[in-house]
């Protein structure tokens, strides 16, 4: 196969979902015969009549018809048009989805689909990072894949799983990150990868911020230190043994978000490996996340909002001098 | 359709200015039981004392919960229907097996129709661990969504997407004939959620039926502070719908009314709106003493309680003798206290058995 990109990916692994299983079924603003604002389902509507189902501007309705069809045996696929719309839909999400098995033991197997993150001029309301919102409530699954490889194979796995899942796929990834080939195996569910190993400190991160961080600790080996880097795959459940495995190698730790700091995912690993690894730490352990506005518009504004490979590395090279 | 028109009501009432349908020399007949046979539209014997004897199941039912909760046996709270059940029972049993049925707050009498238990009704508002709830959630949150009959959320309107969901999984495995169908109060019309479904309902041409109690007060608020079009009914022609009226205490025109929704939906007519006046007897729950409803409102035609009107009713088609009735009463009356009794001796949730993981599929580390 020639490139695929981290977009390609999500409409293949939807193509597969669909050819493979026929509870599945698409649902979602504008993905019929149009494709997706993104064209995450160009021409499924074609090849699965019936299937791939335009929705109505009803976040909210979308996805209790999703959890309806769920507890009928169906596995849906709600695509959000961006991830910050989903707080339209944040009711059904929290307080239907994700707390239907625990009170009524009907599982719930729903996909909702978030393009997250943000990219130049997107603005405030077409850039947000919700994954710590979500996992923040018991029930729900949050993944939120950083690689090609990871798009796909991690989406075929949120079909199959009979818990909810809110699947974050970051838009800045979507064309420029390419594969050559879709991989036939995957990690097991829930578990974080060692995306680059290395003895100084660690990077925990996720996403679009991934790369960010692999880039940093480049810059870094260049200077002579050996970064580690955790892709942490999933936020919800959250691989805390490979953290705290990667910081009793390098006796440091950064978090690095591209979500604001309070309550988010980079609190989440701190406080983790704080109480459970206090030991393993050689320096009190740091994050890195957006600035605490709105995203911001201007590409200008927006490069210095998010956590880039410069600002990391200068988090990196403050943690190794503490 | 029933003949009930929309106009203001009796001028004593005008403090609160509720929006019901005057009852009409029409509907007044019809309380009165003198229905002409041929305008019963279907409703057959059977079906009207099934209706009546499940109503007073739900009121001597919720009778009890009111007491175990004045007895502090129940926590939380108690949501009662009292004055609602000839609406919610006809939805009930004019729904069949295999139907989708999301009930909500003051639908004892429906969902006793639609199979729920006297026994499931009290081990949940019991928190029993032999219940469906398992005491995880209670009162009138339960249900048993996988035989499709749905558990509520206390979010006013977001079940009604979710009854569209199960039907649209009923279409993509090629069932027809199949009806899903969930109540709610007027107050719950002005949420955003009931919104989007009722419009996605119109649009997937789904077989839903939406019954509105119009009860004239969401909680204490009167309905000049709930909404401004003067009939909810018209909201139907805005979504697309069918709209449909009954009188909301009057048990044989709700069977009537609902039964042609349920119908019209089964055999391909698209949504329909219900919608029916009438008044709550009780307050929002045991807690309230609905004080700011006005006596005036109380005395009127609206303000009749279903139960007694029901068996009048009933009387007088001859469908039921009033000795059998009274047996009726005594059995249901034993059957409510045996199953009390039971329950109370049940037991507890414990919390050291408690998983307490929310994930059907990850253990609790796992989900962590």
């Amino acid at each position: 196969m020639s490139s695929i990109t981290y977009l390609e990916a999500i409409r293949l692994a939807q193509r597969k979902a669909l050819a493979d299983n026929p509870r599945v079924f698409l649902y979602g603003q504008d993905i019929g015969n149009f494709g997706g604002a993104f064209k995450a389902t160009k021409s499924l509507a074609k090849e699965f009549p019936g299937r791939v189902l335009d929705s109505p501007i009803s976040e909210d309705a979308m996805v209790g018809m999703a959890i309806g069809a769920a507890v009928e045996g169906m596995r849906p696929i709600v695509e959000m048009q961006f991830a910050d719309f989903s707080t339209c839909g944040f009711n059904q999400i929290v307080n239907q989805a994700a707390t239907l098995h625990y009170r009524t033991g009907t599982p719930c197997p729903i996909v909702v689909r978030l393009p997250s993150g943000g990219t130049p001029g997107s603005g405030p309301f077409h850039s947000q990072s919700m994954e710590a919102l979500y996992a923040h409530y018991p029930g729900l699954v949050v993944m939120t894949p950083a690689t090609v490889e990871d798009a796909y194979s991690m989406l075929l796995e949120a079909v199959a799983l009979d818990d909810p899942v809110i699947f974050c796929e970051h838009k800045f990834l979507y064309y420029h990150l390419k594969a050559d080939r879709l991989p036939d195996e995957a990690l097991p569910f829930g578990k974080a990868r060692i995306a680059r190993p290395g003895r100084d400190a660690t990077v925990a991160t996720h996403a679009a911020m991934l790369h960010e961080s692999l880039a940093a600790a480049e810059e870094l080996a260049s200077d002579g230190y050996d970064i580690e880097v955790v892709d942490l795959r999933t936020v919800r459940p959250l691989d805390t043994d490979t953290i705290l495995a990667s910081v009793a190698r390098t006796g440091r730790l950064l978090a690095v978000g591209e979500a604001w700091p309070w309550g988010g995912v980079t609190a989440e690993v701190v406080a983790r490996v704080a109480a459970e690894g206090f030991g393993l730490l050689d320096a009190p352990p740091q994050r890195l996340n957006a600035k605490e506005t709105p995203v911001p518009y201007h590409p200008a504004l927006w490069g210095t909002h998010r956590p880039t490979a410069g600002t990391i590395a200068a988090a990196l090279r403050d943690l190794l001098e503490l | 359709m029933s003949k009930g028109s929309v106009t203001t009501p009796s001028k004593s009432a005008k403090s609160v200015r509720p929006r019901v349908s005057k009852v009409t020399k029409s509907a007044a007949k019809r309380l009165s039981g003198a229905d002409d046979a041929d305008d019963l539209c279907g409703v057959t014997r059977e079906t009207a004392r099934r209706a009546y004897r499940t109503m007073l199941e739900a009121r001597l039912l919720e009778e009890k919960l009111a007491a175990l909760y004045r007895s502090g046996k129940i926590v939380g709270g108690v949501f009662l229907g009292r004055g609602q059940e000839a609406l919610s029972v006809a939805l009930g049993v004019q729904l069949r097996r295999g139907d989708i049925y999301a009930p909500l707050i003051r639908d004892q009498a429906g969902r006793l129709a639609f199979g729920d238990t006297i026994l499931d009704t009290l081990r949940t508002y019991l928190g029993s661990s032999l219940g469906s709830m398992r005491g995880r959630d209670g009162n009138i949150h339960r249900g048993r969504p996988s035989e499709g009959y749905h558990a509520m959320i206390s979010h006013l309107g977001a079940m009604v997407s979710t009854v569209c969901g199960g039907l649209l999984a009923r279409r993509f495995r090629g069932e027809s004939g199949v009806v899903g169908a969930t109540c709610i109060g007027e107050g719950g019309t002005s949420t955003g959620s009931f919104h989007e479904g009722m419009n996605m309902a119109a649009v997937e041409k789904l077989p839903l039926v939406v019954v509105v109690a119009n009860n004239q007060f969401s909680y204490s608020t009167p309905n000049d502070r709930q909404f401004a079009c003067s009939d909810l009914m018209a909201r139907a022609s805005g979504y697309g719908v069918a709209g449909r009226r009954a009188v909301g205490n009057d048990l044989i025109d709700c069977l009537r009314v609902i039964g042609r929704a349920v119908s019209a939906a089964r055999s391909g007519g698209g949504p329909q709106l219900v919608v029916a006046d009438l008044l709550r007897l009780v307050g929002h729950g045991e807690h309230d003493d609905a004080s700011y409803i006005p006596e005036s409102l109380k005395e009127s035609e609206l303000g009749r309680d279903c139960l007694p009107l029901a068996r009048e009713s009933l009387l007088q088609k001859g469908w039921l003798d009033a000795g059998e009735a009274e047996a009726w009463r005594a059995l249901v009356a034993a059957e409510v206290e045996e199953t009390a009794s039971k329950v109370l001796r049940e037991p507890a949730p414990d919390p050291s058995d408690e998983d307490w993981n929310a994930f059907a599929v990850l253990g609790r580390e796992e989900g962590r």
